[in-house]
């Protein structure tokens, strides 16, 4: 298993790269580090030698991909992309544009973050699973009929019209808990109650559906009618038997999104106020702050490869037949 | 969850209170930010979200009065509001009334009133020796925020200090917005800069550059309390810029303080936790989620104003006269990204005071019979009240004055502007969408600048007729006769038969904005015109503006100072755009224009000279409506809404040190809170019972089907 980690990992090396290289392309397409400079200075009263001292200090006065100028190997290395990515593979995030250390603002950002991410992520997962062989458990009958529908309907919805409406209804005409806001400690709670219930529910739709049809795929082979023939209980039968050998198509799709809950959600934390590195990725595009950018891209993109070595790993353990070879 | 929910519920009212139950019944006012501050260094921030915090920390020599208009300069922590002295090239001194061509240098010598002292800062923690306690970063191991620091201490401001932030502006690594501007003014500013650059160079990244060490020439210290500043030429101007954050005072240790090893990597730095004298000093700083402004235990004090406009008594802002500032003990800034949000807390009395989104606009303003706002009865009945004023702002269609067709002053194209300028309805555009709020404009001059004329005689003759004691906009065949004239009858070319085909370059894009270009295109459409609109982001149409690529664009200016040239500046030759990189977008270069705008810029509103200096605005703004290098958009309106229990808020363009003005009545916030928020219940029993009407089913069929025998 360990050599397959370690392919793995060396794998993801020049996946990194080329991600890093997209993600410095595309930016440096719609942003020259003339336009950084006068978003970073402002507007008004923004000179040419201001711009040219502002890039020559941050080292976006270089050429982006190769220089012409320099010999040997600074031919590739003296350039705006080696030196803002190499440091990067090191985990030196660097500064943001306005002078912001990057590292020290994501491991303070993680935690609220994580704050909705972790408990929507658990609570949504019992509830769809639940609800999933509840609709498995009265398959072809009308309760099963009105909760695919119920289903279809709610994920029809868009993610914001459960933002508002829930923000509408909840806090602004119930008054039960905040609109918006964050607070430190115990009193976080009351702040994250309200985007974990409209999380769970805006999810509870797809979610459902896909679990639904596993189940329902499961629950007609033959291990299912031996245990029903031994005369164990339904909920035994779908609790032990059918769940567990469902899990690998359940684990592909929860696995991988663990470790990106880090990463926290964009919608959300912008309309309940949550500083979390979901809002820090969206001031950042709007800022054009490309060293935020290109540390939240790459570290969402090792994210997603540690899911996907997660996921992978997680098979050995729901099916002991599974090897890596 | 919902067990969760019927908890907090249980608790009393306000379980929607977004703040600390320790806050309750506390002199706070409650406010929130939409955009982060990016820079909160003097020297660098320039925007009004961070002007917001840094007008209440530092403190320059001068200040606006909050209440008079016209805007008046005061003394803030200078004894008295400086007059120039003037000396010829030789170095004599000339009278008050010299020509200005004589004037080779102005100086203004600035008093510091004796006894204001700094914040608690740890900074000036020193040791019975005198010796800074925190000077070689050692001490900084078990330090993550600026509250960590155990000790801190304060002193005395000095002239020196007014003196070292001057030199900041040179600074090359603070990238000062005004530094290039100051240094055409100060003397020596650019040859500071040049060596400070040099050093610069040699240091490491992040090192302190002691400012002390290079000498200004311009700017002179003559006693611990008093500083001269010697600027080149006549510029009456600049008494705004020393009421600006800009000319605040950063003493010497506190830039020392943060350029220890190991500050910067903890984000301690002066651009996140500034140090003045101010009444509040900013004691958190979260700009992602709250930023939090409390009390100066070491304030100079002053009092509140007894004089202002005429009906600044009967609404009540005369009420207070004399008494001591600040009202409040902290002001809390939250971070609002999302206009509906941001407005329901409002009207939940979770913030004192909020602006009307266009989202909002109709559930909190109606308009009256006679055409004017008037709050809803929802906001009425909440004891809410409106506080409007037009914004010191303009925006306006330009034309490039370099484009061969509608460019140049000529007759031809000038007609063909003056009838574009008939022809788009401003009254329209702002009536539909800006729900009216804002006013046509005749000139670049907002009202409220010195300049700005009522009536008749501030109306713009090319654009509009006077009927009846109104404007009333010339009707479109005035237009299409001034197109005719200008060679291009019913939109196509006199000789060619070619139609006019024009483009518009904008940052506009989205779907809110397409009916307002549409309705541009149709308000072209009048005279046969065809616009085309070419969308673009705003780093793509800055630089098309930079390199004259445009045809007509659309921009707004905010004002720096209530001074008519800080507006028409915009429109002088030597600022244009493609020549010379400044703020004339438009390139217009008329030297009549340029000649009046010289002679304006260096005079001063009041006294005689004020009148010759009115005199001189009016034919530079007849100049200026003839030639139409833009279609004067509009001034917008600002609308405020504020809560019964916030005394003490009049609107204000360009002061921003207010919030010592304002007052809190907590025990009626309180109330009220308590009155608007209490929790209603029911949903939650609906919920409860909605479950088990779906689960109780579940569990009989379940049970049924256990029970079952095979079939």
């Amino acid at each position: 298993m360990l050599a397959y980690l370690v392919r793995r990992l060396l794998y993801a090396l020049p996946i990194l790269i080329g991600v890093n290289l997209i993600t410095f392309a595309l930016f440096f397409v719609v942003n020259t580090p003339d336009d950084m400079a006068r978003m970073q200075l402002g507007v008004k009263r923004v000179t040419p030698e201001a711009i040219s001292r502002w890039k020559a200090e941050r080292g976006y006065d270089k050429p982006l991909f190769i220089n012409d100028e320099a010999i040997g190997s600074a031919v590739f290395t003296d350039t705006i992309f080696f030196s803002k990515s190499a440091r990067m593979f090191a985990g030196d995030f660097g500064r943001a544009e306005d002078g912001r250390d990057i590292a020290r603002e994501i491991v303070s950002r993680m935690g609220p973050s994580l704050a909705i991410a972790l408990p929507t992520f658990i609570v949504g997962l019992l509830v769809t699973v639940s609800f999933a062989l509840l609709l498995t458990f009265f398959r072809a009958s009308y309760l099963d009929f009105w909760g695919v529908v119920l289903c279809v309907a709610m994920m029809s919805i868009s993610g914001l019209f459960y933002i508002i409406g829930g923000q509408y209804l909840v806090s602004k005409i119930w008054r039960l808990v905040p609109i918006s806001g964050y607070g430190g400690g115990l009193d976080a709670w009351k702040f994250l109650l309200l985007p974990v219930l409209i999380g769970v529910l805006s999810g509870i739709g797809s979610s459902t559906r896909w679990y639904r049809t596993i189940f329902l795929e499961e629950i007609s082979r033959d291990y299912v009618r031996t245990a029903r023939a031994k005369g164990l209980s339904e909920l035994t039968v779908l609790f032990r038997h059918v769940l567990r050998n469902a899990l690998i198509p359940i684990l592909t799709g929860v696995v991988v999104v663990i470790p990106l809950l880090f990463m926290g959600s964009l919608l959300t934390e912008s309309f309940f106020g949550i500083p979390g590195l979901g809002s820090y990725t969206i001031d950042a595009i709007n800022a054009q702050d490309f060293a935020v950018v290109r540390a939240m891209v790459f570290i969402g993109s090792v994210m997603y490869i540690v899911g996907l070595i997660l996921t992978d790993l997680s098979y050995t353990f729901v099916d002991p037949r599974i090897r890596f070879n | 969850m919902l067990s969760l929910l019927l908890l907090l519920a249980a608790c009393g009212s306000e379980q929607n209170d977004p703040y600390p139950r320790a806050e309750r019944g506390q002199n706070i006012l409650y406010s929130a930010f939409t955009e982060r501050p990016k820079h909160l260094d003097p020297v660098q921030s320039y925007t009004e979200d961070e002007i917001t915090f840094t007008a209440q920390v530092y403190e320059p020599p001068l200040q606006y009065h909050y209440l008079k208009r016209p805007y008046t300069l005061i003394p803030l922590t200078s004894d008295a509001v400086p007059t120039p002295r003037f000396y010829d090239a030789k170095g004599r001194q000339l009278p008050a009334d010299a020509p200005t061509a004589a004037i080779a240098y102005s100086v203004y010598e600035i008093r510091i009133r004796p006894g204001i002292r700094y914040q608690p800062h740890p900074a000036f923690a020193i040791e019975a020796g005198g010796q800074p306690v925190y000077r070689d970063g050692e001490q900084l191991r078990d330090i993550e925020k600026l509250a960590d620091f155990a000790r801190t201490g304060s002193r005395e401001l000095i002239a020196d200090d007014y003196i070292y932030e001057i030199k900041r502006l040179a600074h090359p690594r603070l990238h000062s917005p005004i530094f290039s501007m100051m240094a055409e003014r100060i003397v020596g500013l650019r040859q500071l800069g040049a060596a400070l650059q040099d050093e610069a160079r040699r240091m490491p990244a992040g090192g302190w550059l002691d400012l002390d060490r290079f000498p200004l020439a311009g700017v002179t210290r003559v006693d611990r309390y008093t500083y001269r500043i010697k600027l080149r030429g006549k510029y009456p101007q600049f008494v705004y810029w020393l009421a600006m954050p800009f000319f605040a005072p950063v003493p010497r240790e506190v830039d020392r303080f943060y350029h220890q090893p190991g500050m910067a990597a903890k984000n301690l730095t002066l651009d996140w936790y500034p140090v003045g004298t101010g009444p509040f000093m900013l004691t958190q700083n979260n700009p992602n989620s709250r930023m939090v402004l409390e009390r100066n235990p070491n304030f100079h004090g002053e009092a509140y104003p007894c004089h202002g406009e005429p009906e600044d008594r009967a609404d009540g802002l005369l009420a207070d006269c004399g008494q001591p500032l600040p009202f409040l003990d902290k002001a809390v800034f939250s971070r609002e990204k999302e206009s509906i949000p941001y407005w329901n807390k409002f009207l939940q009395g979770y913030y004192d005071a909020s602006g009307i989104s266009s989202d909002s606009f109709d559930q909190a303003v109606r308009l009256g019979v006679g055409g004017d706002m008037q709050l809803s009865e929802e906001m009425r009945g909440k004891g809410i009240r409106l506080l409007t004023s037009v914004r010191a702002s303009i925006f306006y269609l330009g034309f490039n004055m370099l484009d061969p067709i509608v460019g140049g002053l000529a007759e031809q194209p000038t007609r063909l502007r003056q009838a574009l300028s008939i022809a788009i309805d401003q009254e329209e555009f702002i009536s539909i969408f800006m729900n009216g709020r804002g006013i046509a404009a005749s000139s670049p001059l907002p009202p409220g600048i010195f300049g700005y004329l009522e009536g008749a005689a501030g109306s713009n003759p090319v654009v509009y007729d006077w009927v009846d004691g109104q404007a009333r906009r010339k009707p479109l065949a005035a237009a299409k006769k001034l197109l005719a004239e200008a060679g291009w009858p019913n939109g196509r070319h006199a000789s060619t038969g070619e139609p006019l085909v024009l483009s518009l370059d904008t940052t506009s894009g989205g779907m809110g904005d397409k009916s307002r270009l549409d309705w541009l295109t149709r308000q072209f459409a009048k005279l046969d015109i065809q616009l085309v609109v070419r969308s673009t982001d705003f780093n793509r149409f800055q630089e098309k503006v930079r390199k004259g690529a445009v045809q007509l664009y659309y921009l707004g200016w905010n004002a720096d100072y209530p001074d008519p040239e800080n507006f028409l500046f915009l429109l002088a030759g030597p600022e244009g755009k493609v020549a010379k990189g400044g703020e004339n977008a438009s390139n217009y270069a008329n030297p009549e224009f340029d000649r009046l705008f010289e002679q304006m810029k260096n005079m001063e509103s009041e006294g005689p000279r004020g009148v010759e200096r009115l005199a001189i605005i009016r034919q530079a703004l007849a100049l200026l409506q003839h030639d139409a290098p833009w279609i004067y958009g509009f001034h917008p309106t600002s609308y405020t809404l504020s809560h019964v229990w916030l005394r003490n808020r009049k609107p204000t363009e360009v002061g921003h040190n207010t919030l010592k003005y304002q007052r809190i009545d907590v025990a009626e916030r309180q109330r009220l809170r308590q009155e608007w928020n209490r929790p209603v219940l029911w949903p939650l029993a609906v919920v409860a019972a909605l479950l088990v009407a779906v689960l109780l089913p579940a569990a009989i069929g379940y049970r049924r089907r256990e029970r079952s025998t095979a079939r």
